[in-house]
């Protein structure tokens, strides 16, 4: 009698497991505003500064709009992980936010090559904003004329210089105009201090493509086949390496200048120059607190005669999933939040980035204000250094193609660590991630 | 009610009721999935829209020069770590199992290799990495700088990467694997000792000629969990390396490029046939080992 009843019991349980089960996932958001006429939103976001930002343009919103409150739920993951949920939350279609940042080099992963996407087009959204708003920026996330994402910053690269240091070496910044003298002055100031002075980024693909860019080079032909072993391409890291050569150049701890390992050694002086993305503000402030009043920012070294001056670097496209039950209210909200002059004063405010909509690179009172952490802390100006070469920041068209993943994916684990980790010659390597590369997009 | 009764005690159906859940199981968390799996492995998926591609998949992996690498990096790891986890730990289980030294020290001793199996890999890999990061402040760094050698690079290089993870997997497995030959070796009889003794063996002699032979299936055990565990390993990988990146992708593992292109770059169908072909290798290895190491014959065959 006990027998029966214990399997009895056993079989009730098995049973009340499996209802459980299947009873998981039942509360989906049906879309609307709620009681209260709130509508709620879902958002990941993979950089917690991006979060309070988006909260913060929430709570505008609201103040502007009491008819049409929305209720934002922002959660922040971890850069990889988030992209990967995103990832299998499009291919089972279930468990999908209504908005999401996503990498600009992960962009592509979330849209076919045949153009099917589960991002909506958010073309009509951006119309009110559109003739402020560099269109280099709106192109890195426009596929076949439909607008997939907002950017975030412009990210034009530029490049920081430690005064100080670099007086004591008897180097000065201002002299340096093109890649040539910034080999010149590097080697110079290797020289005389045994240091390294600019950085050779292995794991990152930031700084490499400005050159390829600045010579007119590309990832992709025309009929977007990877050309990574193209001559410009190979000319471009090859002249990178020649800085290595030089000592003008070196590799950091971490890989990149963008990572916690290498934020101490260029807070302690061990490289005194720094080409990266206008975004680089905010590390130095957060993470480099020594180095306060030291830092001149300046325009990247160029090419003589060059196509482009510069090219954004990084960048977040934002995007709403086209399932998505409040598909229209988050349309216009994120365009409020991400276009409107309000949204791009914050985003220097708050975040110190270089806002994609050009009439606050104007606006001298929000720009040159002494109170602000970021014009504080550098000796320079950072609008004054952009509004020089504002008309020719260029869009490096490999960014927007769809296997710019897979590129970036070789290039930062195998392609640079070889040539500037252990000395492969540029055209070799590129090569071979030709090779790798042509087998994986068969 | 009547039903049940006579179901259990029929000698015919019982036993199938009885293992039924762990049959139910397995089919439903194990046969299906490999199934689903060798289906995928015959698709393109894009954002859940499935076409048939026959065996592209396997052809792109074969020509795939990654796949070999990672393969060449698991297979490295798992031969390596069975050689360096199944004498070490024989010969300090060994040591812990002999009359020499006291039980307390040696109780906390067995404890205390026992604790990081305990530790989850995520902190640990962590931990690692610290310690082994290529600035001169790194434990490691330090360490070679007592003997008056330059920084080395670890993580950025092959072989130190390598020695970062062996170093990872002796300290998590050694107490473990300790463990598993002193429950083989207390159930070796006394009488053999005390034989061998009358007749004269030295404490060598009865190691090589008792306790290893009869440790014979513990053994299999190990290497075959141990075959598995090695040709299988990702997250010791993936947190040492903060990522699936590694320099030169010196840190791949099959696994960790299963993940890579299933879930990072959106490819299921390519991972379904890396996990197919990585199913098929491990089986292939352990079947082999357990048929020539005797496992399969019969108890009176032996």
């Amino acid at each position: 009698m006990t027998t029966r009843r214990r399997i009895t019991s056993l079989l009730a349980a098995g049973l009340a497991a499996t209802l459980a089960l299947s009873a998981c996932g039942g509360s989906e958001d049906e879309g609307g505003p709620d009681a209260q006429g709130r509508t709620s939103i879902e958002m990941w976001v993979f950089a917690e500064l991006h979060g309070t930002y988006y909260e913060a343009m929430a709570e505008q919103w609201n103040e502007k709009n009491p008819d049409k409150q929305i209720k934002l739920d922002v959660t922040v993951f971890p850069y990889d992980e988030m992209h990967n949920k995103l990832q299998l939350a499009v291919n089972s279609g279930k468990g999908l936010p209504d908005v999401v940042d996503i990498e600009v080099n992960k962009f592509s992963n979330f849209v076919s090559e045949d153009g099917r996407t589960p991002l909506a087009d958010l073309s009509e959204a951006a119309e009110p904003y559109e003739d402020d708003i560099v269109q280099a920026r709106m192109d890195l996330y426009n596929r076949e004329g439909k607008q997939l994402g907002f950017p975030t910053h412009v990210g034009a690269q530029v490049a920081f210089y430690n005064v100080p240091l670099m007086e004591k070496a008897g180097v000065d910044y201002k002299t340096i105009k093109t890649w040539d003298d910034f080999k010149a002055a590097g080697a110079e100031y290797h020289k005389a201090t045994g240091k390294a002075f600019g950085i050779a980024s292995t794991d990152t693909n930031i700084v490499q493509p400005l050159i390829m860019a600045q010579l007119g080079g590309n990832l992709f032909d025309e009929d977007g086949n990877v050309t990574v072993n193209s001559p410009k391409v190979v000319e471009a890291v090859e002249m990178l390496q020649d800085m290595q050569k030089a000592g003008a150049i070196s590799t950091i701890p971490g890989g990149s200048p963008d990572i916690e390992e290498a934020y101490g050694p260029i807070n302690d002086g061990e490289y005194a120059a720094v080409v990266y993305p206008a975004w680089y503000t905010s590390r130095f402030v957060d993470y480099m607190p020594d180095l306060a009043g030291d830092i001149a920012i300046a325009p990247a070294p160029i090419v003589e005669g060059g196509e482009v001056a510069t090219i954004g670097g990084g960048g977040t496209g934002t995007a709403v999933i086209d399932s998505s039950p409040d598909k229209e209210f988050a349309m216009e909200w994120l365009a409020f939040a991400k276009l409107s002059p309000e949204a791009n004063v914050a985003v220097w405010e708050e975040l110190g980035f270089d806002p994609v909509n050009m009439s606050v690179w104007e606006d001298e009172e929000v720009t040159h204000n002494p109170e602000n952490k970021f014009n504080k802390y550098f000796r320079t100006n950072l609008f004054d250094v952009l509004n020089q070469v504002k008309g020719d920041i260029g869009h490096f068209e490999s960014f927007a193609d769809p296997n710019l993943p897979k590129v970036d994916e070789v290039f930062t684990t195998s392609t640079y660590n070889q040539i500037f980790g252990d000395g492969v010659p540029a055209k070799k390597a590129l090569d071979q991630a030709q090779a790798d590369l042509e087998n994986q997009l068969e | 009610m009547v039903v049940l009764r006579r179901l259990l005690y029929s000698q015919r159906a019982a036993p199938y009721l009885f293992i039924a859940p762990f049959v139910i199981t397995l089919l439903a968390f194990w046969m299906l999935p490999l199934a689903r799996t060798f289906m995928l492995s015959t698709q393109e998926v894009v954002f859940g829209q499935a076409a048939f591609v026959g065996l592209d998949n396997y052809q792109r992996l074969w020509e795939d020069r990654l796949f070999w690498k990672a393969m060449f990096n698991s297979a490295r790891y798992m031969v390596l770590t069975i050689a360096l986890l199944i004498p070490i730990p024989l010969v300090l289980a060994a040591l812990i199992n002999s009359k020499i030294g006291s039980d307390r020290v040696k109780a906390v001793f067995k404890a205390s290799m026992f604790v990081p199996a305990l530790t989850s890999v995520v902190v640990a890999g962590i931990i690692f990495r610290l310690m082994f990061a290529e600035t001169g402040t790194g434990l490691m760094n330090q360490i070679v700088g007592l003997v008056g050698l330059d920084p080395v690079r670890w993580l950025r290089i092959d072989t130190g990467g390598l020695i970062a993870l062996l170093a990872l997997a002796m300290w998590r497995w050694t107490g473990v694997n300790i463990l598993y030959f002193l429950a083989g070796m207390q159930a070796i009889p006394e009488e053999y000792y005390e034989a061998a003794t009358i007749d004269g063996a030295g404490r060598l002699q009865q190691f090589f000629h008792i306790t290893l032979p009869n440790l014979k299936p513990t053994i299999v055990y190990v290497t075959t969990i141990s075959v598995y565990g090695g040709l299988a390993m990702f997250l010791e990988s993936f947190m040492l390396y903060r990522g699936n990146a590694s320099p030169n992708d010196q840190g791949l593992t099959v696994i960790g490029y299963l993940y890579r292109r299933g879930i990072e770059q959106n490819d299921l169908g390519f991972a379904s046939a890396v996990g197919v072909v990585l199913l098929v290798v491990i089986m292939a290895i352990n079947l082999t080992f357990l048929t020539l190491s005797g496992t399969f014959k019969k108890e009176s065959a032996r």
